[in-house]
């Protein structure tokens, strides 16, 4: 493998930029070791045509420009399958979608196109992003590049980016997106050793993306450290009059906020999360980033999130809800995957058969929960004071952003796991998954996991720090802090 | 409000073997709203395009699309609900109504379901002059429309056309305050006139620009007015909805049919059951189309692509102070101002275009005068060769100039009209007074030639003039002799004086 695929984003973008280094060449790089890397599972559609075509535009470009290019010109990205790039097979992991080549593109990747970046591949995931291990996608499970020490099993990188989260991790690009409904992207960038960054809801375009829960999902960039994540956000935000609710606000240059100063910043850290049955590794990281915190001079106060234990079920009835009604298009009739009917088949039996087929079984139980919380006789009971309840955590959040600047919390309750091992688990165990990252998401704040050690198999931990809404700046601000005092450099061993 | 006094109707009041029956109605109207695009995509809205051309992304619900409203159709539903004189919601909130069907491709129509833009209102139906019902409104949401599924086309396979998935409607839903058949074609007559006035809806029927739903029950004498009291809808009877009508003629038959069928129901001691209902107009009769126990359930949620709808006063404001006068306060002014009936007042108001070609022609001269040259004249030959009011051949200057010379006896009345005719013809855009000069129209007002003229009529007719004096109503004779013998050219207000004089009549 070259050497070119460690490069960070920033890294090749000074190279770049001073014409040290082509893009065609980072680009082939990068096309070598995804061809070198099937065993990863990451990747679900490779593009080197595409990824050719665009770093040759992209040298012209530094040619050009020199350092006026954008940060992202020539830089080889993965896309998670759930957005939709024009041309190029966009299945969000699922057999319903056989076949579909979308005749557009998402806002996001347009952005990041326009900024010069090289599309390397779409990237494996959950199906219609739903899962926590990468194993409900059409394509197989995505594989973790980490391995426990002296274990040949292989480990989830957790979901539902997890091709992203893989594809990172293992430098098959040197960033990539993906998107966060309940921790989606943070939960895999902690199972990676990689940085994930789940902006506010709004700061990031919906349009293009294909939708699971759409008052929760939102894209973010997952990136080898916090710096490229600033990079990439700022590549990938900003108001879209397609998406009503994209937020109309400045897109501030993440990457000069970063100053790594954050004496005299106020650290909450939620007793809530403290939670019965917690690995002990888990809890000394997180105490070991609160004294990292306070070493760079912040401080750190307890804090309470009152409502943090319904957070969970509160969003396995709304996510749902969202997804029932958003994944009714998927019937047949204009794309995608239709089922062979038999004699006297009617309408009925072509949405039937097709459902069937096309959904596997984690979104199908999705699809029924959430036709069930919103139907006749239930809703109040379920989806009404779920969003209640959605209320409470909000407001939760904002009293306690009266005093405090930022939020630390684990990011999740585990390190990676066996992919299979929760196969015959209750769908619940594997919902746990979010316990840390779903409440960042019902009250739409920013969220950022950084990986922060190791356990002592030598798996990566991260912790989660939770900003202020639009808050993203000040928040990476403290990512930079954190991820600088944890000084992590583990990487994975190429076995693949 | 600004309407004329009026009673209230009778219910209609339907005999039935064992006793008086009586009609609940209440209705739904779907009305198009006269926008260029959709309610949320840039997908035209024209009527009449090949299948499937107008359709976007949006509408065809593909991955990862999502609806952007159309400040365009909130504005409208805005108009219309102050042209309904009703409470504009300044936050309302859009949902998603969830079932399958292939002309709806997101699998949910985007609805307002229990935060509509528009809340309580009325509408002043008018029966005739002085009677006039007031029906109430409960509410008007925004709503996306569906697709059209074509089954009659191939004997094997539906078809499906997307140019009308996500056209904007307005529902318009009332209270159930129309009491018989007629009652409910005019209700949806007097919608139609005032979403026309407004420009939010073109009213077309045909089109499906306008479709009602109707809620109907029936009850004994009585029943209504102690729902009315209570607000108790037990004591009304079982409702039927029979959907989607798009004619008046047929409104009223769907409901007579149906009030009779569900009379002949209670009357066999049996009771109504609550379905959906479909009219055949070929039939003349409704026919089920689900029962209660059929009906979706729809999972309504507020659809998490659209933040709340959220408009200030400052806005309302500037929408009702462009609102153009509307029907019932025209209608009041032109019977004041003009001292016309309020029937006149009701065909001149009929049509904003109407009214305005009137005001034209009414401009400085008598606005009875104006009014019974524009309805007789005017209207009479429009509607005999099927044009409306902008296809006149005759404009309102010209039909003003006619007046004109008919009021200063340059031209009699009859002469008027044919020069109407002459206008509307082989002298398109002439100027009715060069016209009467070059044609020599002109009537003769000169006593001194008139006399001349009944002078010889008399002499030549003695014995006419014996009968005349015997019978005055004879004198007409003479008047129509010197008629003919002026060539129709006197002045036949003259002539009769004059004649009348002459015989000592």
């Amino acid at each position: 493998m070259s050497d070119l695929t460690r490069l960070t984003i920033a890294e090749a973008r000074a190279k770049l930029r001073a014409r040290e280094i082509t893009s065609v060449e980072l680009t082939e790089a990068c096309l070598a070791a995804v061809d070198a890397a099937d065993a990863l599972n990451a990747v679900s559609a490779k593009t080197p045509q595409k990824a050719r075509e665009m770093a040759a535009a992209a040298d012209a470009r530094l040619s050009a420009e020199g350092e006026g290019a954008p940060s992202l010109c020539g830089i080889p990205l993965g896309i998670k399958d759930l957005f939709c790039t024009e041309g190029v097979a966009s299945q969000a992991a699922s057999n319903i979608l056989e076949g579909f080549r979308p005749p557009y593109e998402s806002t996001v990747t347009a952005r990041l196109w326009e900024r010069g970046a090289v599309m390397v591949g779409k990237l494996n995931m959950d199906e219609f992003a739903m899962g926590s291990s990468n194993e409900t996608s059409c394509y197989g499970p995505a594989v973790n590049p980490w391995r426990a020490k002296g274990s040949n099993r292989d480990l989830t990188p957790g979901g539902s980016s997890g091709g992203s989260a893989s594809a990172v991790a293992a430098e098959l690009c040197l960033g990539a997106t993906g998107t966060d409904t309940g921790g989606s992207i943070r939960q895999p960038a902690a199972f990676t050793g990689i940085v994930g960054v789940k902006p506010t809801y709004g700061r990031c375009s919906r349009f293009g993306i294909v939708a699971f829960a759409s008052s929760l999902d939102q894209a973010g960039p997952m990136a080898k450290t916090v710096r490229d994540a600033a990079i990439m956000l700022e590549g990938m935000a900003g108001f879209d009059p397609k998406d009503s609710t994209s937020a109309d606000l400045a897109v501030p240059d993440f990457e000069a906020a970063l100053t790594g100063d954050i004496r005299g910043k106020t650290i909450g850290i939620p007793k809530e999360y403290r939670m019965e049955g917690m690995p002990a590794e888990i809890d000394a990281l997180w105490d070991r980033g609160a004294q990292m915190l306070r070493d760079a001079g912040a401080k750190t106060v307890e804090i309470s999130l009152p409502h943090t234990k319904y957070a969970l079920p509160a969003y396995y009835v709304i996510a749902p809800a969202e997804a029932s009604s958003n994944l009714a298009r998927y019937d047949g009739v204009r794309f995608g995957h239709r089922a062979k009917l038999g004699a006297g088949d009617a309408i009925v039996d072509l949405y039937e058969k097709s459902r069937a087929e096309g959904f596997g079984p984690e979104v199908q139980r999705r699809v029924m929960i959430g036709a069930y919380v919103l139907s006749a006789g239930y809703y109040d009971a379920y989806y009404l004071r779920a969003q209640k309840v959605r209320t409470l955590i909000k407001r939760d959040f904002e009293q306690a952003f009266e005093t405090v600047d930022a939020i630390l919390t684990p990011a999740t309750p585990s390190a990676a796991f066996g992919i299979g091992e929760m196969a015959d688990a209750d769908p619940v165990a594997m919902y746990l998954n979010d316990v840390f990252t779903v409440t960042v998401n019902l009250a739409g704040l920013p969220g950022a996991a950084v990986p922060t050690g190791v356990d002592s198999s030598g798996l990566p931990l991260g912790l989660q720090i939770i900003g202020k809404p639009w808050g993203e700046a000040e928040m990476l601000d403290i990512a930079y802090a954190l991820e600088r005092s944890a000084g992590f450099t583990a990487r994975p061993d190429r076995w693949w | 409000m600004e309407a004329l006094d009026y009673r209230e109707p009778q219910a209609k009041v339907l005999h039935g073997a064992q006793g008086d029956w009586e009609i609940v109605i209440g209705m739904e109207v779907h009305a198009q709203v006269l926008s260029k695009s959709k309610l949320f995509s840039g997908a035209s809205t024209a009527f009449g395009a090949e299948p499937n051309t107008n359709v976007s992304l949006v509408d065809a619900a593909m991955p990862g699309m999502l609806p952007v409203i159309n400040d365009f159709c909130v504005e409208q539903a805005v108009r219309a609900g102050l042209g309904l004189n009703a409470r504009i919601n300044l936050r309302s909130v859009f949902d998603r109504k969830n079932y399958f069907y292939p002309d709806l491709p997101q699998g949910y129509q985007i609805s307002q379901f229990k935060h509509p833009i528009v809340g309580e209102g009325e509408v002043l139906v008018d029966m005739e002059p002085g009677v006039a019902r007031k029906v109430r409104i409960e509410r008007i949401h925004l709503e996306q429309d569906a697709g059209k599924s074509i089954h009659d086309m191939d004997p094997s396979l539906s078809f499906v056309d997307l140019n009308r998935t996500g056209v904007a409607l307005m529902e318009i839903v009332s209270r159930p305050d129309i009491r018989g058949p007629e009652e409910a074609a005019e209700y949806v007559r007097k919608l139609r006139q005032i979403l026309r006035y407004l420009g939010a809806c073109d009213g077309n029927m045909q089109e499906g620009s306008l479709r009602a739903d109707v809620n109907v029950s029936v009850c004994k004498p009585g029943d209504y007015e102690r729902f009315r009291e209570t607000g108790d809808f037990s004591v009304l009877g079982t409702r039927c909805e029979i959907k989607n009508m798009n004619s008046m003629r047929f409104i009223q038959q769907a409901i007579d049919y149906e009030a009779r069928r569900q009379i002949a129901i209670l009357e066999d001691g049996g009771s109504v059951d609550q379905e959906t209902r479909l009219y055949d107009p070929n039939k003349g009769e409704t026919r089920s189309m689900r029962s209660k126990e059929e009906a979706h359930d729809y999972r309504y949620f507020p659809d998490p692509d659209l933040l709340p709808l959220e408009i200030d006063e400052a806005y309302v404001a500037r929408v009702r102070d462009s609102l153009p006068e509307l029907p019932d306060a025209k209608k009041k002014r032109f019977v004041e101002a003009y001292g016309m009936t309020e029937y006149d007042a009701s065909v001149l108001t009929a049509e904003h275009e109407n009214a305005a070609f009137f005001e034209a022609v009414a401009e400085g001269r008598d606005g009875k005068t104006a009014a019974n040259w524009v309805i007789n004249e005017l209207f009479g030959r429009l509607n005999k060769e099927g044009h409306s009011i902008d296809e006149s051949p005759v404009s309102a200057q010209q039909l003003g100039g006619v007046i004109d010379l008919v009021s200063s006896d340059a031209i009699s009345g009859k002469g008027g009209k044919d020069v109407l005719d002459l206008l509307w013809s082989e002298e398109k855009g002439a100027d009715p007074a060069e016209l009467v000069e070059r044609k020599g129209m002109k009537q003769v007002s000169d006593t001194g030639a008139i006399e001349a003229a009944v002078d010889e009529v008399i002499a030549a007719n003695p014995d006419k003039v014996a009968q005349a004096q015997e019978k005055p109503s004879l004198a007409g004779w003479f008047v129509g002799q010197v008629m003919k013998a002026t060539g129709g050219k006197a002045n036949p207000k003259a002539v009769n004086q004059i004649v009348r004089e002459k015989l000592g009549v």
